[in-house]
């Protein structure tokens, strides 16, 4: 009978689970089980994409997260939102600047000469992709030897926590426009909290793309690159490090050090526009910060933002610029759950589907034979 | 995954939000109330829309239905009432549509009608029938305002002109209290008739898209048509015009799916609402059991 298809829901779903972990541990003789702490050094950029995708500073949770989704980013990054709607909001921290950033890396594509210099801490960008096999072969005396070796010839003193901003300098030469102050007591729009309208304000469409998914801003900030817009943007600075969270202490109230995140930003400097009345003209800005070591998602997001910023002001001119066609389509969460329902039933509605399409076929074969 | 031991998962202030919501979409019939929507363990498009309401408003003691298509045995159906008992102890659930208060579901409106102390919660993935006709939801805000669903009656017109027939089968675009236009959600045309002065308070949730909307108790609901063009639900008649019944039941007067069946290769067909289906068995296994009595009244008589 056809009717079977859809009933004994409950065992089968069961049964689901426990093939995807028998899969899991299936070379339980031979592998060990994925500690979390593995999980977050080894697999470390995968696990920043899944904090910052999650929209939950929990890395722990996020290990756990990519440890039950077997790797899949957007799953993860699922399962940490889930358990953020189970949490009461308890506090919230004042606007931190990111000036305090314990910075590991730092470069910026504006100038050679920065103040403090171009710091390349960890990165790929200038490593040839060869196959290395000898990581094939590891052992744990061979990890040791590379944490030892790493600082035997630097004088860890020297090393200053943190850089002056680019940005500033650039502001003090007047080729950027001054923060505005009104801008600053803005309370940003909190996306967890409440549903975009449109015209959404900037930070909302900034909080939207700082738990996007990586591939969804970028294939849309590629566009833009591409020629679907012209943002033609000069990284001004990128920085990755930790920055201090501050709350307000429980008895004093002054604003107290509570931990630390690790985050990426970027801002990009793009060509300036017509001055509106006396102003001078400047260089525009676009912003991009996320959870984690995330730089592709970091560029995308300023290269966006500011793309946004144009179509908020003269209406949009492409995809990019269009904040309504950028925001509702970049989560991941939404979009991977809206594409994963088409595999539950649809029976109902096909049924209704067949009975417009035979209608329709029906009534145009009488034309057919009527003429 | 470990379900959080609140009862209905989400935190106290997310809840009181979906009520407040809620309480808007009555008051303004049909209007889309935007939300905040939480994400919820499963898969947005599944249903997390009608999860929100559903644990935002079910209480210990009442009885809760969960369908999907039709049937309670669904996957998506037993998952998430499942789910729902988990995170909601002292909740009773039911496959009965009479005996439920509450009852969430997807694609369908149960046949049987619904009474004014129960309250339905359908599954909705578009909320805005102007999205055919206006991709920005920006304008469509506007156009809603204004009662503007001339574009979306172009449409059905174009539609006659091109194919002699309204060409949409499911998700009907439908009007509510004179004014706002809904999505009804994916129910097929055969249940838009029920969202008409229904006594039961009829919710819509989209988790994805973050609307609430609701057709309050006793409240116009008109299909879009026109005059000379009536709206008309789906047709179970046969090549020689008799109306197809269930192969399971026997009742000619439900909405039926379509199947082969893989014994005989022949097309069958079986009542969607798989409740009703088994409801309208025992009543006419009643029914005959009464005429056996009266024919063997009737031979003892005789």
């Amino acid at each position: 009978m056809g009717y079977v298809a859809i009933k004994g829901g409950g065992q089968a779903i069961e049964g689901t689970k426990e093939v995807c972990d028998f899969l899991r541990t299936k070379e339980s003789e031979t592998s060990q089980p994925l500690d979390s702490h593995i999980i977050e050094n080894q697999l470390r950029l995968l696990h920043s994409r899944v904090l910052s995708e999650g929209g939950l500073y929990h890395p722990e949770l996020a290990s756990l997260a990519i440890k039950q989704a077997q790797g899949d980013t957007l799953e993860a990054a699922f399962a940490l939102r889930a358990y953020r709607s189970t949490q009461p909001r308890l506090l919230e921290t004042p606007v931190l600047d990111t000036k305090n950033m314990r910075v590991t890396r730092r470069i910026s594509s504006a100038f050679k000469d920065i103040p403090g210099g171009q710091m390349l801490g960890a990165t790929t960008d200038y490593q040839l992709r060869l196959m290395r096999m000898e990581l094939l072969n590891e052992s744990q005396e061979r990890f040791r030897e590379v944490t030892e070796s790493l600082f035997e010839n630097t004088n860890i003193d020297n090393i200053p926590d943190t850089f002056p901003k680019v940005l500033d300098s650039l502001r003090g030469e007047g080729l950027l426009p001054e923060i505005e102050s009104t801008q600053q007591e803005q309370t940003p729009f909190d996306i967890t909290r409440e549903p975009l309208i449109f015209p959404v304000p900037r930070s909302a469409a900034l909080a939207t793309m700082a738990r996007a998914e990586q591939g969804s801003l970028l294939a849309i900030a590629y566009s833009n690159m591409r020629g679907y817009g012209d943002i033609h943007p000069t990284v001004a600075e990128l920085r990755v490090g930790y920055l201090p969270v501050l709350l307000p202490h429980p008895i004093t109230g002054e604003l107290t050090e509570v931990g630390e995140v690790e985050m990426t930003e970027c801002e990009v400097v793009a060509m300036y526009e017509g001055n509106e009345g006396d102003e001078k003209s400047t260089f525009t800005l676009g912003y991009g910060a996320c959870f984690g070591h995330n730089e592709v998602k970091a560029i995308s997001m300023a290269i966006l933002d500011r793309a946004l910023q144009k179509g908020m002001k003269e209406g949009a001119s492409n995809p990019s610029e269009d904040p309504e066609f950028v925001l509702l389509h970049v989560d991941g969460i939404d979009s991977m759950g809206f594409c994963t329902h088409y595999k539950m039933p649809h029976y109902v509605t096909f049924q209704s589907d067949m009975d417009r399409l035979r209608t329709t076929q029906k009534k145009q074969t009488r034309m057919e034979t009527v003429s | 995954m470990s379900a959080s031991n609140h009862f209905g998962f989400l935190d106290e202030y997310a809840k009181k939000e979906i009520r407040r919501t809620v309480l808007k979409a009555v008051a303004i019939p049909g209007y889309q109330v935007p939300y905040s929507s939480r994400e919820m363990p499963m898969g947005r498009g599944f249903g997390t829309g009608g999860l929100q309401l559903t644990l935002s408003l079910l209480g210990k003691g009442e009885t809760l239905k969960v369908i999907d298509q039709g049937s309670d045995d669904s996957v998506n159906a037993v998952n998430l009432r499942s789910f729902i008992e988990t995170t909601c102890p002292g909740v009773n659930t039911t496959t009965r549509t009479d005996e439920a208060d509450v009852i969430q579901s997807r694609h369908r409106i149960p046949e049987i009608n619904l009474r004014e102390d129960q309250l339905i919660i359908l599954q909705v993935p578009y909320p805005d029938p102007l999205i055919v006709v206006e991709a920005s939801e920006n304008k469509r805000k506007i156009l809603h305002g204004e009662a503007d669903y001339s574009r979306l009656l172009v449409k059905l017109y174009e539609d006659i002109v091109k194919f002699d027939e309204i060409t949409i089968s499911h998700r009907y675009p439908t009007r509510i209290n004179n004014h706002y236009v809904i999505d009804p959600s994916p129910i097929p045309r055969w249940d838009v008739p029920k969202l008409h002065n229904s006594p039961a308070l009829i919710l819509l949730g989209a988790g994805r898209e973050k609307k609430i909307y609701a057709v309050p108790p006793y409240t116009k609901a008109e299909p879009l048509a026109f005059e000379d063009v009536p709206f008309r639900v789906e047709d179970f008649t046969d090549e020689n015009g008799q109306r197809r019944n269930c192969q399971q039941c026997g009742c000619t007067t439900s909405y039926l799916d379509e199947f082969v069946d893989s014994n005989t290769g022949k097309k069958v067909y079986q009542c969607s609402d798989a409740d009703w289906c088994s409801e309208y068995t025992v009543s006419q296994s009643e029914i005959s059991e009464i005429d056996n009595i009266t024919d063997n009244a009737e031979v003892v008589n005789g």
